[in-house]
């Protein structure tokens, strides 16, 4: 095992959970980033959702404002990047959330279908990373 | 104006969240996709911590009856299996596990304007209504 974390993960996913339960005791929505996206384009409660995401670009910015490292990937082939991206926001739809909405959310609230969808997300996602990049030999 | 300011918060918290956990990173996914090779087990803690943080603070919610700055709560409802659940959650683990980027850090990491995560974003988007355009029933998020 390497580049092993524990400190910066926990602490990462604690504020990612803090803003989960802030929205849902101020605004009375589930942070699924998926749905909230897609929300945005298919004009469902539009405006909550994008100031959502502009929060989340906002701290992008000002992490790197902050000086805090932004670990660029370079030449990973574009072709799987653009597959890879229309898997994630076809599937997301399909199964009606991602990491955030069924997995940090849906854990919480104890949802069965979310445990379903977590388990059955991370071992497809094991099992791809391994094909990638142990079979097909694709450097990432 | 106060429920957007506060959605706006909500996403700049989780936003940096993604950033300190080391989410953002890729590389960093995979490696913990990549139960074969060096694995680096943070994300599971990142996981724990998030969730960990939800089941306390979801069952302080549940006890008011409505959100500070809406009117009500939009809770996801259904509790049945069905095969476009399962289906749906094993694509988006496939495309999780080729790129390394789930919605929330992709979007984050948009900010970088990285040619990569403009493209993954672009076909994120596109993927998702296509699918709008395939079923035309609702969805729950």
């Amino acid at each position: 095992m390497h580049d092993f974390t524990p400190i910066s993960a926990l602490a990462g996913g604690a504020l990612i959970g803090l803003a989960s339960v802030w929205l849902l005791a101020a605004n009375g929505r589930i942070a699924g980033v998926s749905g909230i996206l897609h929300g945005i384009f298919s004009r469902s409660e539009a405006q909550w959702r994008a100031w959502f995401v502009s929060g989340l670009l906002l701290a992008g910015l000002a992490w790197q404002a902050a000086g805090g490292p932004v670990p660029l990937r370079e030449g990973f082939p574009s072709g799987w990047i653009v597959a890879a991206g229309l898997l994630v926001g076809f599937g997301t739809r399909m199964g009606g959330g991602c990491t955030s909405g069924h997995g940090v959310c849906g854990l919480g609230r104890l949802s069965l279908r979310s445990l379903v969808a977590v388990v059955t997300f991370m071992a497809a996602g094991m099992i791809t990373t391994y094909v990638v990049r142990h079979v097909l030999g694709v450097a990432s | 104006m106060k429920a957007l300011w506060s959605a706006l918060g909500a996403g700049f918290v989780f936003g940096l969240g993604l950033w300190v956990s080391g989410l953002a990173n890729p590389k960093k996914v995979l490696g913990f996709l990549d139960v074969t090779g060096n694995w680096d087990a943070s994300l599971a803690l990142v996981m724990g911590g998030a969730v960990a943080v939800t089941l306390a603070g979801f069952r302080l919610v549940s006890s008011v009856k409505k959100p500070i700055f809406e009117t009500n709560f939009e809770i996801p409802a259904r509790i049945d299996l069905d095969l476009s659940l399962v289906a749906g959650a094993a694509i988006f683990g496939i495309g999780w596990g080729i790129g390394g980027y789930c919605p929330g850090p992709a979007l984050t990491v948009f900010a970088t304007l990285s040619a990569e995560s403009l493209a993954f974003v672009a076909a994120m988007v596109a993927g998702g209504l296509l699918h709008s355009a395939l079923v035309s029933q609702g969805e729950t998020p």
